[in-house]
């Protein structure tokens, strides 16, 4: 059974790898999002950095969901998404692995970004780790939650806009979480209790995700 | 009844436009949304009428 | 007596019945808004803070309260469509999200209008109303995606899914909310800071919202019954009502 697992995450990292266009994209559109606000607002520092962790975790929303569209599209169009869900193993299982290269490729990325664009934003050192460590606790619930908009919307016309309605606000607990975790180590104060509760989410996603991601497959393809 | 008069019964205290306008506004979507729904249902009866006739 | 539940499962035998509970329920919203609107204008007193101005609640909060309700029950209805793989259980849940999403958008509103005089400003990021807001993307969401799905059938197990989904959120988004609000403290007043509540007062928001209720389930069932005519458009039966000589 660990077999199939590992080989649908291997052909999902191989693919993304061969069109290294989806890392790139997310990783510019972050960069863009974030370089669009302090054009907006100004540059002073102290705006900039107290505005930072809300824009740098909507940012990091927004980029993530951009490949949504593509997590199940492309297997459903070369026939290999039927061929798992008549696999023997549980769906929900395999569906795990196309979630965690899906992370891999456009969630890691993210993380590791981030604290150069804190950098622009003028966090202070310690914000950033913090900043670091919420997006690596996060960005696993983001994509977890996304599948499930990118399992429901399979095939449909304008999917993208639709999934960002349906997720969007499903998010708003990790993105909560997220920047008060920032805010508070901004402001002297321990982040701990936000970073417990990112991790909570994300434990909770991974447990029931996957399941109804499954059954929105199902629901979609046949 | 506590009004003195009518006129102070909608004046509301000052807040005229404010508490009407929360009234008014609940009663036209809830009566618009009747309407809407009578007019669904005349569409489809029609609809279905000209399928069954075409 | 022996109901057969099973025989108003089809949609031909539903419509004639819903059609027939329709009035019924009109007319006991119209008495429960009759009974609240009197108890709220003319018995409840005026309050000693918020003067006149406060009478906003017994359409708020009411609404606010059908908002929520009518969220669950939809899920519910969700939940046994997806179980028992009934058309009709998926149709009363298409049939309530429109309702809802008017409930909710009143709620925002009518808060709204109720901060200004209040709190000088049109808008409040307090945990209800927020919560009240995103409640109302929930319920678009699922709206949306039940009209971009052709085929019907998907559409509905689809949107029972979004909607089993949402319920689950929307306990963890509320908690999330109140958690955010009570960081940032300072600006925030919260729209909780209702007036002291008399008797009367509370008698009439429970009227209004049983009025809501009732008004909700007669335009649930009105709305089922143009769903059934839609989707059946081309069945006898339809026919036989649209007043086709077959």
């Amino acid at each position: 059974m660990n077999e199939a697992w590992v080989i649908i995450l291997r052909r999902d990292l191989l693919l993304a790898l061969r069109r290294r266009s989806d890392v790139a994209t997310t990783l510019f559109f972050f960069l863009i999002v974030s370089s669009l606000f302090p054009l907006g607002i100004g540059p002073e520092p102290a705006v900039l950095s107290s505005i930072a962790p809300g824009v740098l975790w909507v940012a990091a929303l927004l980029a993530g969901m951009l490949s949504l569209t593509r997590l199940f599209a492309t297997d459903f169009s070369d026939g290999s998404l039927e061929q798992m869900l008549l696999a023997p193993q549980p769906l929900a299982l395999l569906v795990t692995a196309k979630i965690l290269a899906h992370w891999i490729v456009c969630g890691l990325p993210v993380v590791l970004l981030a604290p150069i664009i804190g950098l622009q934003y003028a966090l202070p050192n310690d914000a950033l780790l913090v900043l670091v460590l919420a997006l690596l606790l996060g960005t696993p619930a983001l994509s977890l939650i996304g599948a499930i908009g990118a399992a429901l919307t399979l095939g449909v016309r304008g999917s993208g806009l639709l999934i960002a309605l349906l997720v969007l606000p499903l998010y708003i607990p990790v993105l909560i979480f997220g920047a008060g975790a920032v805010a508070a180590s901004q402001h002297g104060m321990s982040a701990q209790a936000h970073l417990s509760l990112l991790a909570a989410c994300s434990l909770l996603s991974l447990v029931l995700a996957p399941m109804a991601t499954a059954a929105a497959l199902r629901i979609s393809v046949e | 009844m506590q009004w003195a008069s009518w006129a102070a019964f909608f004046n509301m205290g000052g807040y005229a436009f404010y508490v009407w306008f929360s009234f008014g506004l609940t009663a036209l979507c809830l009566i618009w949304e009747v309407l809407a729904l009578r007019k669904r249902s005349a569409q489809a009866l029609r609809l279905s009428r000209l399928l069954a006739q075409g | 007596m022996n109901i057969n539940w099973f025989k108003y499962s089809s949609p031909q035998t539903f419509y004639p019945l819903a059609g027939r509970m329709i009035p019924w329920f009109a007319w006991l919203a119209t008495a429960f808004a009759i009974a609240g609107l009197y108890i709220g204008f003319a018995i409840a007193p005026t309050d000693f803070q918020q003067g006149e101005a406060y009478r906003i609640i017994f359409v708020h909060v009411p609404a606010a309260w059908m908002s929520m309700v009518i969220y669950i029950v939809m899920a519910g209805w969700a939940a046994l469509g997806l179980a028992l793989n009934a058309r009709l259980s998926a149709m009363m849940a298409q049939a309530l999200a429109p309702t809802g999403a008017i409930f909710t958008f009143i709620a925002l509103v009518t808060g709204s209008l109720w901060g200004k005089p209040m709190w000088g400003t049109w808008w409040v990021w307090d945990a209800r109303l927020t919560s009240e807001l995103i409640l109302l993307f929930l319920y678009l969401g699922f709206i949306a995606l039940q009209s971009s799905i052709d085929d019907v059938r998907r559409a509905d197990r689809a949107g029972a899914l979004l909607a089993l989904v949402g319920v689950v959120n929307v306990p963890i988004i509320y908690f999330s909310v109140k958690w955010w609000n009570t960081l940032h403290q300072g600006s925030t007043i919260s729209m909780g800071a209702a007036p002291k509540m008399v008797a009367t007062m509370l008698i009439g928001m429970l009227l209004m919202a049983l009025a809501f209720w009732m008004y909700t389930i007669a335009v649930a069932l009105m709305r089922v019954r143009c769903i059934m005519l839609e989707r059946e458009r081309s069945s006898e039966w339809v026919k036989q009502l649209s007043g086709v000589n077959s």
